[in-house]
């Protein structure tokens, strides 16, 4: 789960960060009240403004500014607040913004950038740092990688003062920095494993013109399946920045990502589901969508799996891919065939059925007298889609 | 002979009375895997499916002499319940729960590795050895005893390479899911380590999927350790990077852990690999001769 900006640095602030005293305002009256708010508290005189969405290149996409005026402030908040935002990170139609955080400016001298991760391969938690910060850390570990210092952290001990001052001393920090800098890394693995972060990002960490550490920007992705033991970090959700359909499907215990082709996909496993989509793409065809209807792919659900592949206007025809184990497999062909009768599909659906009781599953399909084809290998199901695809005229120009 | 289990295994069930842990139970006692009790906390002395259930994994360990455990305990209690088994002597835990926190993971794996227990998943089918010991919610009767092992992310990926070397009638000597999370219990390698010394596995299948760089490290070490073919199938050539696709580990993170980049470095290292999961089967064929 996705963290705003402002959310994520009201945790950094709980655990002893440096960041800018930052008001997140839903409204432009919030917004304006907010500037009068951090004049009181700062003496400096511009502020900046950012569009809180969960996607990066803010920046480029005119989301975050440097203002000295109310007018500035309002004018941003008007022309941001209930409006989406488009960046290299976010698909055409971007990410709706319902906040933006007003913050006093900060006074850069450095920019530098410091991460956690868990990294699978070594089954640690990983902090990385870097001389360069302010720009993508994929490109830096792509370009430079030697320009990233990694640490990881026991299990057992937990993150130590060594570790952050080796890094604060490779970096070039002196003095007070050094000492600031271990305060950060410290609080920075504290949070990450008090609440089951996945992914941590301060980038940039500033070295300002006085001399101090400051996190200019703050990252952090929660660990979804850790939710259930951290109500505060439930509550920070926000439904606005997830796409409808995967939204409206993880209601369901549907697993659904939307993609660019035309072939509707519904697939029991995630696995499977994946080499689906990847079977129909070698014959020809673009899936549509990933779309995991779980073990239990009763009429319920399968009715559900269609009504969220067939809201995508883009397809053209369904590949029904079953592995049945332990769930008989004309169980699920009745369950398909009530489903399709039932949210009225008018495009083809071809239906791979393989395990148990598949034969009967078969008949079952046949004898619904419904625009059902049932494939008799896995092979012939994308061919069949891929062909079908091909003839349908979409249901846009219908 | 097969791996990690055989028709010897004494397996306990930790979730026993519950929904999962009952219905499981009894699709692998129908199986033939030897079952011999449950755990239950609070339910102890009394009896389930006809098997003794207990308090403790400690208990059920002294009482029973188990040496494998499968668990279907809700994710908020796995750890525990992993950490119960290990203390108790089990040497084998098979874990299907999925939505583990990672950071419990971590740490179990740390306490596994430290006591010498094996722990495979979790989010993944579990472990069976066609014809004598069945651990998990895979459907038995797909498989036939024979000589591929096969190894994988996902569950329903191998229920399609185990049907396709059952018809092909090759059969297989073990089957083990490691799962889909980001932290698993027991990796490739350390899969293929046993399936190396394992006289009935003649072939390999491996299946994996995107994330990670777990098939990247598993293609060097089949490279320079592994004397049976091996024959790879990766699943997410389509997939978006940065969406996860079902599984928790199933996510190209910073253009790292595509399809592409698996298909790759297996095949540099001398793997057979199919781009289409239909020629499993049809693949090791000709990849063995057979």
């Amino acid at each position: 789960m996705n963290l705003h900006e402002y959310q994520a640095k009201q945790l950094f602030a709980q655990y002893g960060l440096p960041v800018s005293p930052g008001i997140a305002a839903a409204t432009v009256q919030e917004a304006i009240a907010a500037e009068s708010e951090l004049r009181a508290e700062s003496d400096e005189p511009d502020l900046m403004v950012k569009a809180q969405v969960h996607a990066g290149g803010r920046g480029k996409a005119g989301g975050v500014k440097r203002v000295s005026s109310r007018a500035e402030i309002e004018q941003f908040a008007r022309h941001w607040l209930g409006n989406r935002l488009v960046s290299y990170q976010t698909d055409a139609r971007g990410q709706p913004v319902g906040r933006i955080l007003l913050e006093p400016c900060t006074a850069i001298a450095e920019e530098l950038y410091l991460g956690a991760v868990i990294d699978r391969a070594s089954r640690r938690i990983v902090v990385m740092a870097s001389t360069e910060g302010g720009v993508e850390i994929e490109k830096v570990a792509h370009e430079s990688p030697e320009k990233i210092l990694k640490t990881p952290i026991d299990p057992l001990t937990g993150p130590q003062p060594y570790q952050a001052r080796q890094i604060a001393f490779k970096l070039g920090l002196a003095g007070p920095q050094v000492k600031q800098f271990v305060g950060i890394f410290m609080g920075l693995v504290k949070l990450f494993l008090e609440k089951d972060v996945a992914l941590c990002e301060v980038n940039p960490l500033v070295i300002k013109t006085d001399g101090n550490l400051h996190c200019l920007d703050a990252k952090l992705v929660i660990d979804s399946n850790a939710l259930f033991r951290h109500a505060d970090l439930h509550e920070m959700a926000d439904p606005s920045q997830a796409d409808e359909r995967e939204a409206q499907a993880a209601q369901w215990g549907l697993n659904y990502v939307a993609l660019d082709g035309n072939i509707g996909c519904m697939v029991n496993g995630a696995g499977l589901a994946m080499g689906t989509m990847d079977m129909v793409q070698l014959h020809g065809g673009m899936p549509a969508n990933f779309l995991d209807v779980g073990g239990g792919a009763n009429r319920e659900r399968v009715a559900e799996a269609f009504k969220i592949i067939l809201s995508d206007t883009n397809v053209k025809a369904v590949l029904v891919n079953i592995f049945g184990g332990i769930v008989r497999c004309d169980m699920i062909a009745e369950g398909i065939v009530g489903a399709v009768a039932e949210v009225g599909v008018s495009v083809p659906v071809v239906v791979r059925l393989e395990g148990t009781n598949a034969d009967q599953g078969k008949q079952v399909l046949a004898k619904s007298g419904l625009n059902i084809q049932a494939a008799t290998s896995l092979t012939e199901a994308a061919k069949l889609v891929v062909n079908a695809a091909g003839q349908t005229p979409s249901q846009a120009q219908e | 002979m097969s791996i990690l289990v055989d028709k010897n295994t004494r397996v306990i069930c930790q979730g026993f009375t519950g929904a999962q842990g009952t219905f499981h139970s009894e699709q692998a006692l129908a199986y033939g895997t030897q079952m011999v009790g449950g755990v239950t906390p609070g339910k102890g002395g009394q009896t389930h499916l006809d098997l003794p259930v207990f308090d403790t994994v400690a208990e059920a360990v002294q009482a029973t002499n188990a040496n494998a455990s499968v668990i279907y305990v809700p994710a908020a209690f796995c750890k525990d319940s992993i950490l119960e088994a290990a203390a108790a002597g089990i040497e084998l835990i098979v874990c299907i729960t999925e939505g583990i926190p990672t950071l419990d993971m971590l740490q179990v794996k740390v306490k596994c590795d430290q006591l010498g227990v094996r722990l495979i998943g979790p989010n993944c089918p579990g472990v069976i050895t066609p014809g004598e010991c069945k651990i998990g919610i895979m459907p038995g009767q797909i498989h036939r005893p024979g000589k591929v092992g096969i190894i994988s992310r996902s569950g329903t990926l191998t229920y399609e390479a185990v049907k396709q070397t059952t018809d092909a009638g090759f059969g297989q000597s073990t089957c083990v899911g490691i799962g889909g999370d980001p932290i698993p219990g027991s990796n490739f390698i350390e899969i293929l380590q046993l399936f190396k010394d394992d006289p009935q596995t003649e072939a390999i299948v491996l299946i994996g999927e995107i994330g990670g760089t777990a098939e990247e490290e598993a293609a060097d070490y089949i490279k320079a350790n592994i004397r049976q073919p091996v024959l790879a199938y990766i699943a997410g050539v389509t997939a978006p990077p940065g969406k996860r696709m079902g599984h928790a580990g199933a996510i190209i993170a910073g253009g790292k852990g595509t399809a592409e980049e698996k298909f790759t470095a297996l095949e540099a290292a001398g793997v057979t690999t199919v781009r289409s999961l239909a020629e499993i089967g049809e693949g090791l064929r000709k990849l063995t001769g057979w």
